[in-house]
């Protein structure tokens, strides 16, 4: 207890309310309620209305989110292989090639979004790999995108993996792949599971990259959101959004839930 | 050689550890040779390379190739000299600057009060803080239109009290505009670590400091502070780089004033399809941010996060 004095105490709390409640619970009731309404000249809303709701559950709308959850889902269980993979792999490795890996696999976080997305778009407009303009390229951006962080929590995790279970199960006569599969996986389920949750939302809610690289018959819901913002629909937008968040929060419950029967085991 | 093992070539019953004297070989997964753990590593490399690392070689490579043909520095002589992107730069690296800074400083005041001045609900708005980094960007400028747009909360109630026909907020299309997004966005992402690294200070230190007559701000100062600062290095530069890669804020703020350089490889790229300069764009860009990733991943390793 930093300060004693009651007043004292809720001098800082009310301090605390004045920065946070503006600055981060407003902003997301905001796009809440705006996703209701057809009008805001005042303080509040008007214009109570469910259609841009009903709008988001079809034809155009329901598509993009069908895309953005496709595209999350595949980026995420792509990048959690290859990102723990990478991760398993390196922590096998001498010290210095561990380094150069783990180096090679977090360029992407450093490396700005629109240049991945420019870089790939650069690489896959010409033979032999011709992606440009199909659903692919934006599923190989948001993977190149979400592989380092799954891979930078995993390998956190392998860190801390205590080596005396793998030795026991290796000693006892398990193969290396009894090791990996019995034993380290196992103990890396509460990791992985967090990653996959990190990766999907993170591609959920992936703009910069797909802005560079969606083709007309793959478009993922933040670009549709930016679409219907861009053109002042700022209301129909908000809706979509709120889908979206909704979309992404359910998700990383179930995941969650994954997480916590795993760690109970 | 050893080949990664797929999943079906282990049987759900022969998994079973089954303690046989005969075949007793300890570590027998550490016996591997080092050019076979060189050889596992191999196909996420690849597919890296593939990917990304090859895709990055193309844009640098495209940056020396001018729609004119040939190889030479053109491109970035063409580029370097425009008021455009001079401007880009700067913008980009103010408004990055300046947001860290707003970020760290309103991410300490409030892992603080968190932290040592608990409240009812106060583990509740720590996992907000989590929430609130699983959502997009781009939703805070979206919201923010609502709140200091020109028909939106708070010019809504200035003209209801004044009576004036237009509201003084019209700062949202400005580079404050985008400041503001920043920091709200960000300022999570200066929390998260200081909130892991205040549950390990020892309140004893603070009890002893108190008792000993220091008042909160020279615990703050003394105790506290010195704690909190390799998180406060790292989250900072972590949220440094992101403000200078950051898009989604910049686009949906749709001003035309406020041009980054993130942006500015868009318009480049897709809307005037001036390859060569974007790519010019993209790699100064790549070149700050990696510089700068580079030094967060030493000061967050010395640190020990």
């Amino acid at each position: 207890m930093l300060v004693h004095s009651r007043a004292g105490r809720r001098a800082v709390q009310v301090l605390f309310l004045v920065l946070f409640v503006p600055l981060f619970a407003v902003p997301l009731l905001v796009v809440l309620a705006a996703s209701f309404a057809t009008h805001w000249s005042g303080v509040l809303p008007s214009g109570p209305t469910v259609a841009h709701y009903r709008a988001a559950g079809r034809g155009e709308a329901l598509q993009a989110l069908t895309t953005s959850l496709v595209t999350a889902l595949t980026a995420s269980l792509v990048a959690l292989t290859v990102g723990t993979w990478a991760a398993l792999a390196a922590a096998a490795l001498p010290r210095r090639w561990r380094r150069v890996l783990d180096a090679l696999f977090v360029l992407p976080v450093a490396v700005p979004s629109v240049v991945v997305g420019l870089a790939v778009l650069v690489a896959f407009s010409q033979p032999p790999m011709l992606l440009n303009g199909t659903r692919w390229i934006v599923i190989a951006a948001h993977t190149v995108l979400v592989t380092a962080f799954a891979h930078q929590s995993v390998s956190a995790a392998v860190v801390r993996l205590d080596p005396a279970y793998e030795q026991a199960a290796a000693s006892l006569g398990a193969t290396p792949g009894q090791v990996l599969w019995r034993v380290r996986l196992p103990l890396l389920l509460p990791s992985l599971t967090a990653a996959a949750g990190l990766c999907f939302a993170l591609s959920m809610g992936e703009l910069s990259a797909t802005m560079m690289l969606y083709p007309p018959d793959w478009t993922p819901l933040p670009v549709l959101i930016y679409a219907a913002t861009d053109r002042g629909a700022l209301f129909a937008g908000s809706a979509l959004a709120v889908v979206l968040m909704t979309a992404t929060l359910l998700v990383l419950l179930v995941v969650s839930r994954l997480r916590t029967k795993a760690s109970y085991r | 050689m050893t080949r990664a093992p797929a999943a079906g070539q282990i049987e759900p019953r022969a998994g079973q550890l089954m303690p046989q004297a005969e075949q007793f070989e300890p570590r027998a997964g550490r016996l591997r040779s080092r050019a076979g753990r060189l050889l596992w590593a191999l196909p996420p490399v690849a597919l890296l390379a593939v990917f990304f690392l090859h895709p990055l070689y193309l844009v640098v490579q495209q940056s020396f190739r001018p729609d004119t043909g040939g190889t030479s520095l053109r491109p970035y002589a063409d580029v370097l000299a425009s008021t455009a992107f001079r401007e880009a730069l700067w913008t980009t690296v103010w408004l990055a600057m300046a947001s860290t800074a707003g970020c760290l400083v309103l991410g300490f005041v409030l892992a603080l009060v968190i932290a040592f001045v608990p409240f009812p609900g106060a583990k509740t708005v720590a996992r907000f803080v989590d929430v609130f980094l699983s959502f997009p960007s781009f939703l805070i400028t979206l919201a923010l239109l609502f709140v200091y747009g020109t028909v939106g909360m708070a010019n809504g109630a200035w003209t209801d009290v004044t009576g004036a026909a237009e509201g003084p907020f019209r700062f949202l299309t400005t580079p404050w505009g985008v400041l503001l997004a920043e920091v709200t966005y960000f300022t999570p992402f200066v929390m998260r670590p200081l909130l892991a690294a205040f549950s390990q200070l020892d309140t004893a230190q603070l009890e002893a400091a108190s008792s000993l007559g220091a008042r909160a701000p020279r615990i703050v100062r003394q105790v506290i502070l010195p704690e909190a600062l390799p998180a406060l290095a790292a989250g900072g530069s972590l949220v440094l780089v992101l403000c200078l890669n950051e898009f989604g804020i910049v686009l949906f703020t749709g001003a035309k004033g406020v041009t980054t350089l993130p942006m500015l490889v868009y318009s480049k790229a897709i809307l005037e399809s001036d390859y060569p300069g974007a790519c010019v764009i993209a790699v100064v860009n790549v070149l700050i941010s990696v510089g700068l990733y580079g030094l967060y991943r030493v000061v967050s390793r010395r640190a020990g996060a």
